[in-house]
C-alpha cells in the first residue's frame, strides 16, 4: 500500500482541503471568462494560469462541472487520425495525458490499453492503412495487423462475428481510457490553485458585443465585464452562438451510450468496430463501457432510445456471443457538436475576443489538454496556436476543410 | 428458518428442490428464492460486500439484494432475493477470494481506515507503477464472472399495445387496473414479481384489520375482468418518449406502446444508518415480511425493531405472529401516535421506546451474526440482545420511470418524501410512489389514476376522487446516527459510509451529481435504490439546505439491469445476396461483403492461387468474353414530366438533353462539392429515367433523392428497383456474338451503338440493356427482373461455351476498370474529393442553373488545386513488393499523396495504379517515390490514363 495513504489514518480530521474553493459572489469583471465548466474549459483556465500567467478567471456553468458530455463520454484516448493536422494535435494530447495525473496529483486512472479499430470490408482496410501511414508519418505507434493479433489480444472475440469477418485491424499501441470526472476535478483543482473562480449554477445568458468587440457575458447571476470570451459549451454552442451571430455549420445529434454490471476483467483493449458500429473497453470498476454511433437525426436533447439499447446489444452479441447472459445496467446520451469533416473549430472568431472552442463531436474527451493548452496560448496571445490551424472557422468559408471521417466517425 | 405453511405463501411443499451453494448441498422447495432457500436452511451468510468484503445477506427481498449476488455457472451477478430456485443450480457468491466463508479479501475491512472515500484518486498514479496497481484493482473489482462458452442466445421481441398500462400490481396498481377497465379501457398489468397483489400481501399486521381488509382484495376482481391483462414476472425497464415502454419478463422484451401509464411501483423501504447496519440479521421490515408470507421463511428468532411509522409496528405484530420475540420496537419519533398498530402492540405486551435510536449493531464472534444492538434514548444507552433488527423508517419512491418521462418531483415535507408535481400529458402516479401510504387511501389512489388514465386514453370521463390526506409521516427526516468508528453505511453495493459523505463535501464535492459521482454513491448495481435518499439528506444538512434545494440525481434506465440476449433480441444484421447467389456458390465463389451484399471476390480453381484465378478471368474478357453480376448496383427509377428536372439537379453533367435510348455517365455531389456517387442515366421515355448507383449508396442515394424531391415538390416519381431487378454485364470482344445468340436485337454498331439503352428479349426474359464500357470492352450490362436472373444467366453460361465465356469476380473488375483508368468512388475519391480532383471536369456542367453542389464548386473552381489524381506505373523490371492501395507518396520527406488503386495488369506487363499527388507532381512522366509500410520506397511514374485502349477503339466496330 502506498504510504501516502497513511495520513488518512493517522490523523483525526480528514486531512484533504476543498478542491475548488467556493466564491460567493462573482466579480464585477474578469479579465477572461470561460463559458463551459467541462473538460475543455477547465483546462484552458488551467492553461492561462500555469502558461501564461492569466489568473483573473472565471469558469462560469450552467450546472456541475463536467456534467456535459465531459461526464458523459466514454473516454477513448488515442491519437491515429488521418489528417495531418488532426495526427499532430491528438499526439501532442496524448503526450500530455501521459503526466497529467502527476502534475495534478490526482489519479486519473490513464489506463493505457491499446486500442483496436477492426475492419470487416477490404475498404476499411485500405482507409486503415492509410491512417497507419500517415501516423507513422508523425511518429505516431499505428499499424495495420491480421486477424490472428486480434485474436491474440483478445483472444475471446468471435472473428466471424455474425457475417462481417474481422479482415483486419488497425492496432494502435497508445490507445488508452481514463476517469473522465477526474479530468474535470483534476483541472478545475489546478486552475482553482492557480487563481481562476469557478462559478458552478451560473448561466451565460447573453454576450455584450459592441462595435464588433466583446464587453462583457449576462448570466444568471448578474453581469460580468470583459474583454476576452472563451464558448467551450460543446452540444450547447450553437446557442451560445446565435447570441453573438456567428453561424457555424455545426449540428447537434444525440450520442448514447450503455454500461453493464461489474464484471470480472476479462477485455483489456480497446475495441471499435465500424461495420458493427460499436465500440466497447471495460472499466477499472468492471462495468462494459459500450457505444455506438451518432443517432441519425438531430436533436438538442439528451433522451435514451431504447433502439439504441437494442442495437447495441444485438451487435456485441455478434462480436462477443458469450455476453448473452450479461446485464446491461445504464444507458444515457450526450449532445455531440458534429462538423461536416469531422474536424473541430478552435481559435479565433470575426468578433474581437470571443474565441471558439467547439465542433467536438463524439470525439472531444481525448483532446482536453491540447484544447486547453492550445487556447489558452490563442487568448492569451490573441493569435492562434500553431496546432489549431487547420481547425479555424474560415476553413468552411474556404473550402479547406480537414477531413477526418474516416478517422472519427465510430471510433471517437 | 422455515415456518409451518404460512397461509398465502408462495411455496409448492409438494416439490423438493435440490441445489448447491458454495460446494454445499441445500433443498428448498419450488416457489422458493435462492435466498428465501438459504434462509430457510441457515445456511449462513449470502454475500460479501464489494469493497470492504465484509459479510451480507438480505437487505430488502425485492430485487435490491446486491450483496447477495451469485455466480450460476455461466450466469454472472444473479440475484439472489429475487430468482427462483431451480433444481440443480451449482451457486457460488461472486467477488471473494477463497471462497464467501474465509474470504481473504476481507483484509480489506481492516485498512478501511486507510481508503476513504475516492482514496484511489489520491495515490497509485506514478507512471511506472499504475499499471500494476489498475491490475490489482481491476482484479479486486467486478463482480461476477463471464464465462466464455456462453452461447450466443438469440431471443424473440415481442410488440405489445394497450390503452393503460400500469405498472405495480400492488393495491394501488391494482384499482387502477379495475378503475381503468371498467371504464372500457384495455389494460395491462404488470409486477415484477412472481404473484400480484404488491405490499397488500405481506403487510398484515399480524393477523389484524389489514388481514380483514384483504378479504376483499381487488386481485380476484382483477383477474376475472376480462379487460385486464396481468403479466407478472415482468418489470418496466425504462419509459422511452411517446409512451413506449420496455418490459422485461420471462425471455423476452416486449415493447409496449400504449396511450397512457399509471405508475404505480411503489416504493423502497430506506435502512437506517447506524454502526453496523449491514450485519447480517439486519434487514428492512418488510424484508422480513416478504420472508415471512411469501417463502414461509422466520428471518430470526429474537428482533428488535426500529422504526418511526406504522408500518413498523405491524412488522412487528406480524414477526410476532410468526413466533419471533419482539426484544423492542424502538421508535425514532419522540412521542406516540396511537396509531392501532402501536396500540396492538403495545397490547402484546412488546416494550415501545419512543425517541430511541440504534447507536451499533453488536456482532457475533465471526462478525457473521448479529448478537445485540446499543441503543439509545431519553439520555441513557442500553444493550439489547438479538439475532435480528428490522428497519422500518421510511420510504423513498421508486419514481425512476416518472423521472424517465419527465416527471418534475418535488419534496413533500409534510411526508418527507418526493412527490409527483407535474407530470407528463398521459403518465399518472399512485400509491406510495404518489406519497400515498394508508392502504385504504391507496387504493382510493389508484381509483382515481386508473380512471383519469383511461380518460387520457379516451374512455369515459375522469373520475372525481378525494383521496385522504396522511395521518401521519411515514418517514422520518433523518435516520441517521453517526459513530466515532463509523462502518455505518449508507450504500451497501459500494461500501460507503456517513464519514465519507462528510469528506466528500469537505473536499468540495458538495453538490449531488458531483457527490455521487466522486463518491460513487448510487453507481452500483442496485442504482442508489436503497441509498440515494440517505445521501441526499446528509448533504442537505452538512451544507444547510432543504432537500428540495439540493434535488436528486438524473434516473436513466434501466430500473432492473437488463440481460444483452434480451436486448439484442434475434440480432438484425442485414446481408443481401443477388438472385445469383447459388451459381456463383456452385461456381466457387470466394465471397467478399461489399457493404450489405455478397459479392464474388474471384472464383476458386482447384490448381490455381487468388492471383492466377483473377487474372485468368480479367484475361478472359479483354481475349474473348466474360461475365459478373453486377445486381448489386443501385438501380432506381423515376418517371414524371419533370423527372430530367429531378437528375439535372442532383448530377453534375445534363440529362434534359439525353436522347431517348441512350445512357449518359452520372456523377453526384453534396453541396460541399464533394463526389458522393456514381452510376449511368438512361432514358426510357421523355417523361422515364432509368439509372444506376454505386452499390454502397443505393439506400442512402435513393433516401436522399425521395427527401430532396419532396422538398422541391417536383412532379415527378421515384422508385427503388435495387431488389427487383437482377442485373449482369457481358463484356469482351465475343460478347456481341453471343449475345446475338439469345436475342433477336439488333447488335449493330448503328442500331445498338455505344452509350446506347435498349428494351429487348434475352433468353426469353424481357430486358434492358445498356452498352456501357467500365472494364474497357464491348459489352452489355443486362437487367431483368430479379425472379429471371437465375434463368438468364444459365442462358448466358450455356451459350457462352462455345466463346470460352467466364464468369469474372469483383477482383478482376477492378483490375480491368483500373487499366482502363475508370475510378470507383470511394476508393479513388474520400471525404474530401471535388470533380476537379478526379478529372471529372468533362462531366461537370457549370453553365446548369442548379445542381447540389454548384455553388461550391464555383468557389472551389476558382482555387488552386491542392492535389491531383493520376495514373501512374512501376518500371516493367520491378519485381520487389509492390506498393499496397493508400501508401504514401512523398516528396521532400513530406506526405505528397497516396495511392489509391494498384495491381499488376496482365495485359500490360506491368503494375499499373492510381495515385493522389500534389499538382507540382501531376505531369506526365514525373518519378514519384512511394513509401512502403517497411520504410522503403519504390519509385513510379506517372502515367497517362487509359492505360489501356486510350482512343477507345474497343467500343468501335472493328474496321
Ligand atoms: C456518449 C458520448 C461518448 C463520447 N465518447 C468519447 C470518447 O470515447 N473519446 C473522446 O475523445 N470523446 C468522446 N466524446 C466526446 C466528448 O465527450 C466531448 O467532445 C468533450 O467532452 C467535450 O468537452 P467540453 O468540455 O468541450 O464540453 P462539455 O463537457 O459538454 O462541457 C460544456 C459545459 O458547458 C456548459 N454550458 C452550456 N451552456 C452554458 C451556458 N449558457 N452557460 C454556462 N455553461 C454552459 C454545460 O453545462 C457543460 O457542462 C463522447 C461524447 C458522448 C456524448
Amino acid at each position: 500500500m502506498p504510504w501516502r495513504l497513511l495520513r488518512f489514518a493517522t490523523t483525526k480530521k480528514h486531512p484533504e482541503p476543498r478542491m475548488f474553493t467556493e466564491h460567493a459572489e462573482l466579480k464585477p469583471s474578469y479579465d477572461v471568462v470561460i463559458i463551459g465548466g467541462g473538460g475543455h474549459g477547465l483546462a484552458a483556465a488551467y492553461y492561462l494560469g500555469r502558461d501564461h500567467g492569466i489568473t483573473n478567471v472565471a469558469v462560469l456553468e450552467k450546472g456541475y462541472i463536467g456534467g456535459g458530455n465531459t461526464g458523459r463520454n466514454t473516454t477513448i484516448i488515442r491519437s491515429n487520425y488521418l489528417t495531418p493536422e488532426g495526427v499532430k494535435f491528438y499526439d501532442e494530447s496524448v503526450n500530455l495525458w501521459q503526466d497529467l495525473s502527476q502534475e495534478f496529483d490526482l489519479n486519473l486512472f490513464y489506463a493505457n490499453r491499446g486500442h483496436f479499430t477492426l475492419a470487416h470490408t477490404d475498404s476499411a482496410l485500405r482507409t486503415m492503412r492509410w491512417r497507419a501511414e500517415v501516423n507513422k508519418h508523425y511518429g505516431v505507434d499505428s499499424e495495420v495487423v491480421g486477424p490472428d493479433f486480434v485474436k491474440r489480444a483478445a483472444p475471446m472475440i468471435n472473428l466471424s462475428c455474425g457475417h462481417a469477418p474481422i479482415l483486419g485491424a488497425l492496432y494502435h499501441a497508445p490507445g488508452s481510457i481514463a476517469r473522465h470526472d477526474a479530468v474535470a476535478w483534476g483541472y478545475g483543482r489546478g486552475a482553482d490553485m492557480r487563481g481562476a473562480e469557478i462559478h458552478q449554477q451560473t448561466e451565460v445568458l447573453g454576450i455584450d458585443v459592441r462595435g464588433g468587440k466583446v464587453c462583457g457575458v449576462q448570466t444568471s447571476r448578474g453581469y460580468i465585464a470583459t474583454d476576452k470570451v472563451l464558448c467551450a459549451v460543446a452540444g450547447f454552442t450553437p446557442r451560445i452562438l446565435d447570441m453573438v451571430d456567428i453561424k457555424t455549420p455545426i449540428t447537434i445529434h444525440p450520442l448514447q451510450a450503455m454500461v453493464s454490471e461489474p464484471l470480472k476483467p476479462w477485455l483489456d483493449p480497446i475495441l471499435v468496430s465500424g461495420s458493427l458500429h460499436i465500440y466497447v473497453s471495460q472499466s477499472a470498476r468492471g462495468e462494459l463501457v459500450m457505444g455506438a454511433s451518432l443517432d441519425p437525426y438531430e436533436l438538442h436533447s439528451t433522451r435514451s432510445t431504447l433502439d439504441f439499447v437494442e442495437g447495441l446489444s444485438a451487435h456485441m452479441l455478434d462480436m462477443f456471443p458469450f455476453l448473452s447472459h450479461v446485464k446491461v445496467m445504464r444507458q444515457w446520451a450526450g449532445m455531440a457538436d458534429m462538423t461536416p469533416d469531422f474536424a473541430p473549430i478552435m481559435g479565433k472568431t470575426p468578433i474581437e475576443g470571443f474565441y471558439l472552442d467547439a465542433g467536438w463531436g463524439t470525439w472531444g474527451f481525448k483532446a482536453t489538454p491540447v484544447c486547453g493548452k492550445t487556447m489558452a496560448h490563442t487568448i492569451a496571445t490573441d493569435t492562434p496556436h500553431p496546432l489549431i490551424n487547420g481547425f479555424s472557422l474560415d476553413r468552411f468559408r474556404n473550402y479547406s476543410l480537414t477531413g477526418e471521417k474516416g478517422a472519427a466517425s465510430v471510433g471517437h | 428458518m422455515r415456518l409451518p405453511p404460512v397461509p398465502g405463501e408462495w411455496l409448492d411443499r409438494s416439490v423438493d428442490v435440490s441445489f448447491s451453494f458454495e460446494g454445499k448441498t441445500y433443498r428448498g422447495h419450488a416457489g422458493d428464492t435462492i435466498s428465501s432457500a438459504l434462509l430457510a436452511a441457515d445456511a449462513g451468510i449470502l454475500g460479501r460486500s464489494f469493497k470492504y468484503h465484509r459479510p451480507r445477506s438480505v437487505l430488502s427481498m425485492a430485487n435490491h439484494d446486491v450483496n447477495a449476488v451469485c455466480q450460476w455457472g455461466d450466469r454472472p451477478n444473479v440475484r439472489a432475493d429475487v430468482t427462483r430456485l431451480q433444481a440443480g443450480m451449482d451457486l457460488a457468491a461472486v467477488n471473494t477470494f477463497g471462497g464467501l466463508k474465509s474470504d481473504k479479501a476481507s483484509v480489506l475491512g481492516s485498512l478501511s481506515r486507510f481508503l476513504p472515500v475516492g482514496f484511489y484518486y489520491k495515490s497509485f498514479h506514478t507512471k511506472r507503477l499504475f499499471p500494476m496497481w489498475e491490475r490489482l484493482f481491476r482484479t479486486l473489482t467486478g463482480l461476477g464472472k463471464v464465462s466464455f462458452n456462453t452461447p450466443h442466445i438469440r431471443t424473440a421481441k415481442r410488440y405489445g399495445f394497450c390503452d393503460v398500462l400500469v405498472i405495480g400490481a400492488g393495491p394501488s396498481g391494482l384499482a387502477a387496473a379495475l378503475a381503468a377497465a371498467e371504464q372500457g379501457a384495455e389494460v395491462v398489468v404488470v409486477d415484477e414479481n412472481a404473484r400480484a397483489g404488491g405490499s397488500g400481501g405481506y403487510v398484515r399486521g399480524g393477523f389484524g384489520p389489514q388481514a380483514e381488509q384483504l378479504a376483499d382484495d381487488p386481485l380476484t376482481r382483477v383477474l376475472a375482468h376480462p379487460g385486464v391483462r396481468l403479466m407478472t414476472e415482468t418489470y418496466a425497464a425504462g419509459y422511452y418518449a411517446d409512451h413506449w415502454v420496455a418490459l422485461v419478463g420471462g425471455d423476452v422484451l416486449t415493447k409496449m406502446r400504449t396511450k397512457s401509464v399509471v405508475v404505480a411501483s411503489g416504493a423502497y423501504e430506506q435502512p437506517a444508518v447506524f454502526r453496523n447496519n449491514d450485519l447480517p440479521g439486519i434487514m428492512l421490515a418488510s424484508a422480513a415480511q416478504r420472508l415471512i408470507y411469501r417463502y414461509a421463511v422466520r428471518p430470526m428468532q429474537q428482533a428488535v425493531v426500529l422504526t418511526a411509522n406504522q408500518d413498523g409496528y405491524r412488522a412487528a405484530l406480524d414477526l410476532a405472529a410468526h413466533g419471533v420475540e419482539i426484544v423492542a420496537v424502538l421508535d425514532l419519533r419522540l412521542s406516540s401516535t396511537a396509531s392501532e398498530p402501536e396500540l396492538a402492540v403495545k397490547a402484546r405486551g412488546i416494550p415501545v421506546l419512543p425517541g430511541h435510536h440504534i447507536v451499533e449493531a453488536l456482532p457475533g464472534a465471526n462478525g457473521k451474526s448479529v448478537v445485540g444492538a446499543i441503543v439509545a434514548g431519553r439520555g441513557k444507552m442500553r444493550t439489547l440482545a438479538c439475532d435480528g433488527i428490522l428497519m422500518s423508517i421510511g420510504w423513498a419512491p421508486a419514481a425512476n420511470l416518472l423521472y424517465q418521462a419527465g416527471t418534475r418531483m418535488r419534496y413533500e415535507q409534510s411526508l418527507e418524501q418526493f412527490v409527483p408535481d407535474t407530470l407528463p400529458p398521459g403518465v399518472f402516479a399512485c400509491g406510495r410512489v404518489n406519497g400515498v401510504h394508508t392502504l385504504s387511501a391507496r387504493r382510493l389512489d389508484g381509483q382515481r389514476a386508473g380512471s383519469a388514465a383511461a380518460a387520457h386514453a379516451g374512455f369515459g370521463d375522469a373520475r372525481v376522487i378525494t383521496v385522504p390526506a396522511e395521518m401521519e409521516c411515514p418517514t422520518h427526516p433523518w435516520p441517521i446516527v453517526a459513530h466515532p468508528k463509523g462502518k455505518n453505511f449508507v450504500d451497501f453495493d459500494e461500501d460507503l459510509q456517513l464519514k465519507d459523505f462528510e469528506n466528500a463535501v469537505q473536499e468540495g464535492f458538495d453538490n449531488i451529481e458531483l457527490l455521487k459521482r466522486f463518491s460513487t454513491v448510487g453507481m452500483g448495481p442496485s442504482q442508489g435504490k436503497h441509498s440515494n435518499m440517505n445521501a441526499l439528506r446528509i448533504l442537505a444538512r452538512l451544507t444547510g439546505r432543504e432537500p428540495q434545494q439540493v434535488g436528486t440525481t438524473t434516473a436513466r434506465p434501466f430500473f432492473h439491469p437488463v440481460p444483452m440476449s434480451l436486448l439484442g433480441g434475434r440480432g438484425f444484421s442485414p446481408e443481401r445476396r443477388t438472385p445469383l447467389h447459388a451459381r456463383h456458390e456452385a461456381l466457387g465463389a470466394q465471397w467478399m461483403m461489399a457493404s450489405v451484399w455478397q459479392r464474388p471476390e474471384h472464383y476458386r480453381l482447384t490448381d490455381k492461387d487468388r492471383q492466377q484465378c483473377i487474372r485468368e478471368e480479367a484475361m478472359a474478357v479483354r481475349q474473348n468474353v466474360g461475365l459478373i453480376d453486377v445486381g448489386t448496383l443501385g438501380k432506381l427509377e423515376v418517371i414524371g414530366p419533370q423527372a430530367a428536372e429531378l437528375l439535372e439537379r442532383v448530377y453534375i453533367s445534363k440529362y434534359a438533353n439525353l436522347k431517348v435510348g441512350m445512357t449518359r455517365y452520372a456523377v453526384m455531389c453534396d453541396e460541399s462539392g464533394v463526389v458522393i456517387d456514381d452510376g449511368v442515366v438512361g432514358r426510357l421515355a421523355e417523361d422515364h429515367f432509368y439509372f444506376t448507383t454505386t452499390t454502397s449508396g443505393a439506400a442512402t442515394i435513393y433516401r436522399e433523392l425521395s427527401r430532396l424531391n419532396t422538398m422541391w415538390r417536383l412532379d415527378c416519381g421515384i422508385v427503388n428497383h435495387t431488389g427487383a431487378f437482377a442485373a449482369v454485364n457481358l463484356a469482351g470482344p465475343k460478347s456481341r456474338a453471343l449475345l446475338s445468340r439469345l436475342t433477336s436485337l439488333d447488335l449493330s454498331a448503328t442500331a445498338f451503338p455505344y452509350l446506347a439503352l435498349r428494351e429487348g428479349v434475352v433468353a426469353g426474359i424481357p430486358a434492358r440493356l445498356m452498352r456501357v464500357g467500365f472494364v474497357g470492352e464491348w459489352g452489355y450490362e443486362i437487367h431483368v427482373p430479379a425472379n429471371q436472373g437465375a434463368t438468364l444467366w444459365d442462358a448466358l453460361m450455356a451459350a457462352g461455351k462455345a466463346f470460352a465465356l467466364r464468369p469474372f469476380g469483383v477482383e478482376a473488375q477492378r483490375l480491368l476498370r483500373l487499366e482502363k483508368g475508370h475510378i470507383i468512388i470511394g476508393q479513388d475519391t474520400d471525404g474530401l474529393t471535388n470533380p476537379f480532383d478526379v478529372g471529372l471536369e468533362w462531366a461537370l456542367k457549370m453553365d446548369k442553373p442548379f445542381f447540389v453542389g454548384q455553388r461550391s464548386l464555383h468557389v472551389i473552381g476558382r482555387q488552386p488545386r491542392k492535389q491531383k489524381l493520376v495514373g501512374f506505373v512501376l518500371d516493367a523490371q520491378f519485381n520487389g513488393s509492390a506498393p499496397q492501395e493508400c501508401h504514401l507518396v512523398i516528396d521532400c520527406g513530406e506526405i505528397a499523396g497516396r495511392v489509391t488503386s494498384i495491381a499488376w495488369s496482365p495485359t500490360l506487363g506491368c503494375h499499373i495504379g492510381l495515385a493522389f499527388v500534389r499538382p507540382e507532381l501531376a505531369e506526365t512522366g514525373t518519378a514519384i517515390a512511394i513509401r512502403l509500410t517497411d520504410r522503403s520506397t519504390v519509385s513510379a511514374t506517372v502515367a497517362r490514363t487509359p492505360f489501356y485502349d486510350p482512343d477507345n477503339l474497343k467500343q468501335k466496330e472493328p474496321a
